[in-house]
């Protein structure tokens, strides 16, 4: 069906006929609306309850997902846009798009949350991945004087690759650029996104990757494989929180209401874990899904405030960009 | 140039040439007008133009070089399986970067066949991050599109040269001086342009694989402009300085390029006396079996790594193949309407600003441009609907450059053969096209419409900035099943992928290949 609209747009312009149910339109990231990401799970669950049309347009990543938003402007069509993480939010902020979400949730993170904007629908640790039969360093200096390859992502140009470099600016301060030097010989390369540096790791190009402390549980639920864990770093894991928030110009205010209510829902929270992989932020009544709790639990939490985070932001890529391009 | 009389109009060529460049410039001007901010360029800008120029340098100037001995021998040889070789070689380039790059790894990475191979000994494994890293990437991509442009090179050295320089007992270097390197004069400049044109714009291998920031170049600068400043201005601006280097990069190897042809033959198949000796048969054996290696190990360890979920792949994988297949089959009728009209104008005059704006959708960044057409698409319509159409179009545009360089040397020889008869003869316009030039075109159009399928089935390029998410392409879908963690089944659909990008080059490349074989 899909072809038969592109062949005749083609031909004409093709006016899609106006549907009659109101339609409510989600900005995300691509992996979120992927088949094996939450989007056909949450789409079916919401339009159960919503009598509407939920449309989850799926843009690449947070960092994309902004700059489309700051690249529509007022005039977007999106009433709700999922997928930011805290690194993002004052930039986000900034543009005066979103509106205030007026909810008093209730929710299961590490660390308080009041932020009057952006709700937070998922979070997880970053941290590095390895073969589970392989001894793993216990924080950043003890990787930096192994010989333990890394390959991380390029903060430019993805989310974790960016959570990378708050994360060690956090736990080190000042300290940071010296933290860099020593990583320097360990990084055995940067990729431009995720997918790739994951790859590589599997590949066997290098004995840890950056993700999240919820990889293994891929592997371990999905393919019945315990091989991979992640390492715990006694400095803390800093934690990437996965946030939404609805348009200012939203057509649909109270739909958009209802999906952010929904997003916090049991059904909605009991997707995420075994197709985001990441923890949901209100713990579902029938709890984690079996498997998660072999994963590791870090002693201490690290986030910088979205201000604090956009403040660091700069000086930490330029201290990263100094040490690594020697 | 207008008062000469033309078996064929050049206005169409002319046309087309305009749309290329409104399109490509419309985008870049769409950016820039959007610009709010703007801080210029900075030193780490400079640090990335270095590092780019430098790159492609050597990424050109290494796949031209290793492409000559390699063309020469599949020039001079004939053997069983040559065709299916030929064509084999052809597929690294059409592959999406990192499905390409990750076969490349595991040949040639820390954990891959020939470091597994070194350990044997006790030495240690192959260091491939680096800007030698970056190279060898490059060159496995470009080596396949040199080595065809050159020996379509030899394929138009005129047969008659061949008996002549035989029946004069010509040989070895002497064939080397009068023949050959006339003709890799003729033809190197301008395919030397058009890789250092294509590895302008790499952006995720030269990151993969170069190791670290060291490895910035323009297009990642462009990326960080847009996504981590949001700096439309600055975006633009390195756009235009990619679009600068590819223009003066283009514009030095027409001028290079400028010279005569081989001037008339019979249009007969071209037989080779030359280069019978023991040494020579084994030389050209050696280079043949060596790129054959390069090019083909890392597609057999891809091959290898999809083959166990191929038969098992997810529905949504062959509905996105289905996506990919129709995209791919209007970006070539499309890149067919666009080179067709141009190489005609081009072949009939000095076409140097034609064949410029042909060279520009390599320069373009492919970020750039889809966000371009976004804004420019955004008022009048919704960008989501238009998603496969733009991407059918960008892809012709982008394929464009590699279809003139196919089209235009023939095209220009058939011309300076015919063009004067036919006009004496009264036959212009229509029926010169269809009965002198097309028909003699016909292997090149099979080729340059392989290249365009091919190119447009593994292209992610701009339909990541439109995607809808019911109507994935093939690479985007590999994408998100490696988003998913999906890895294997992410392999498998990469085999599809160049199961079917090499299908489509073989299917319309027959033409090609038999002129090849000939």
């Amino acid at each position: 069906m899909k072809h038969l609209v592109f062949a005749a747009g083609f031909l004409s312009a093709a006016t899609i006929a106006v549907a009659e149910t109101p339609e409510l339109t989600v900005y995300t990231y691509d992996s979120f609306v992927s088949d094996w990401g939450p989007g056909p799970q949450v789409e079916e669950a919401f339009e159960a309850q919503c009598n509407c049309d939920l449309k989850l347009v799926g843009i690449e990543d947070g960092a994309a997902l902004l700059a489309r938003m700051k690249l529509e402007g007022a005039g977007s069509d999106a009433d709700v846009v999922l997928g930011l993480d805290t690194n993002l939010i004052v930039a986000a902020k900034e543009t005066g798009l979103f509106a205030e979400h007026g909810q008093t949730p209730e929710l299961d993170l590490p660390i308080g949350w009041s932020d009057s904007v952006f709700l937070p629908y998922d979070w997880g640790y970053f941290a590095f991945v390895h073969n589970a039969d392989a001894e793993a360093p216990t924080n950043f200096k003890a990787l930096a004087e192994s010989d333990k390859k890394i390959v991380i992502q390029d903060p430019r140009s993805s989310t974790p690759g960016l959570g990378l470099l708050m994360w060690v600016k956090t736990a080190y301060g000042d300290e940071a650029p010296a933290i860099w030097e020593g990583l320097a010989d360990n990084v055995v390369t940067v990729t431009k996104g995720w997918s790739e540096a994951y790859g590589l790791f599997l590949e066997g190009e290098a004995d840890m990757v950056l993700s999240y402390t919820t990889s293994p549980a891929y592997h371990l639920i999905a393919e019945e494989d315990p091989s991979k864990a992640a390492a715990a770093f006694d400095e803390g894991h800093y934690m990437q929180v996965e946030v939404a928030a609805k348009l200012a110009g939203s057509d649909q205010p109270e739909l958009a209401d209802q999906f952010l209510a929904f997003m916090l829902s049991d059904t909605f929270q009991g997707i995420i874990p075994t197709t985001n992989w990441m923890y949901p932020a209100v713990t579902p009544e029938g709890g984690l899904p079996e498997g998660f709790e072999t994963l590791v639990t870090p002693e201490k939490s690290l986030l910088l405030s979205p201000e604090e985070a956009a403040a660091a932001r700069d000086a930490a890529l330029d201290e990263w960009l100094t040490a690594l391009s020697q | 140039m207008a008062d000469r009389a033309q078996p064929v109009s050049a206005t169409p060529g002319k046309i087309v040439a305009t749309v290329v460049a409104t399109i490509i410039f419309g985008a870049l001007v769409a950016v820039a007008l959007r610009a709010e901010t703007g801080r210029g360029l900075g030193a780490p800008d400079w640090a990335a133009l270095r590092f780019t120029v430098l790159q492609a340098t050597l990424s050109a100037f290494f796949s031209v070089a290793l492409a000559i001995p390699v063309a020469r021998a599949l020039a001079r040889r004939r053997f069983k399986g040559r065709r299916l070789l030929i064509a084999l070689l052809g597929a690294p380039f059409i592959l999406p970067v990192i499905v390409a790059v990750l076969g490349l790894i595991a040949v040639f990475g820390r954990a891959g066949w020939v470091s597994e191979f070194l350990a044997l000994f006790g030495l240690p494994p192959v260091q491939i991050y680096g800007l030698h890293g970056v190279v060898l990437a490059h060159v496995f991509f470009n080596l396949p599109l040199a080595t065809r442009l050159i020996l379509q090179g030899w394929q138009e050295i005129p047969g008659e040269r061949f008996r002549l320089a035989a029946q004069l007992g010509v040989d070895g270097w002497a064939m080397v001086r009068l023949i050959e390197l006339p003709m890799l004069m003729r033809v190197v400049p301008s395919i030397l342009a058009v890789i250092f044109a294509i590895c302008l714009t790499s952006f995720a291998v030269a990151l993969t694989l170069g190791g670290g920031p060291k490895a910035t170049t323009i297009e990642l600068a462009i990326y960080q402009a847009f996504r981590f400043d949001f700096d439309l201005g600055r975006a633009a601006l390195l756009s235009v300085v990619q679009l600068a280097l590819t223009i003066a990069a283009g514009a030095l190897a027409l001028w290079l390029a400028k010279g005569d042809g081989f001037g008339t033959g019979l249009d007969r198949h071209v037989r080779r006396w030359d280069g019978q000796a023991a040494l020579a048969r084994y030389g050209d054996g050696t280079v043949i079996t060596l790129a054959a290696g390069f090019l083909l190990l890392p597609m057999l360890a891809m091959a290898l790594n999809g083959l166990p979920t191929l038969l098992d792949l997810p529905p949504q994988v062959f509905s996105a193949a289905l996506t990919s297949i129709l995209v791919a089959s209007v970006s070539t009728l499309l890149l067919l309407t666009m080179a067709l009209p141009m190489t005609a104008a081009i072949a009939q005059g000095r076409g140097g600003v034609l064949e410029l704006a042909g060279i520009l959708g390599l320069a373009a960044s492919p970020l750039v441009i889809g966000t371009g057409l976004f804004i420019l698409i955004r008022p009048w319509g919704n960008p989501l609907t238009w998603a496969l159409p733009v991407t059918a179009l960008v892809n012709a545009i982008t394929v464009l450059p590699f279809a003139l360089r196919v089209l235009v040397p023939r095209a220009r020889d058939v011309v300076a053969r015919q063009g004067r008869l036919a006009l004496s003869l009264d036959m212009q316009g229509w029926p010169f096209l269809r009965h002198v030039l097309l028909p003699r075109l016909k292997p090149q159009i099979g080729f340059a419409a392989g290249l365009a399928a091919a190119l447009s089935m593994g292209d992610l390029g701009v339909i990541t900035l439109f995607a809808d998410p019911d109507v994935a392409t093939l690479p985007l879908q590999v994408y998100r099943l490696m988003g998913a963690y999906r890895m294997d089944t992410a392999a498998g659909a990469a085999l599809l992928l160049l199961l079917l990008s090499f299908g489509a080059f073989w299917i319309l490349d027959r033409g090609g290949r038999a002129h090849v074989e000939a």
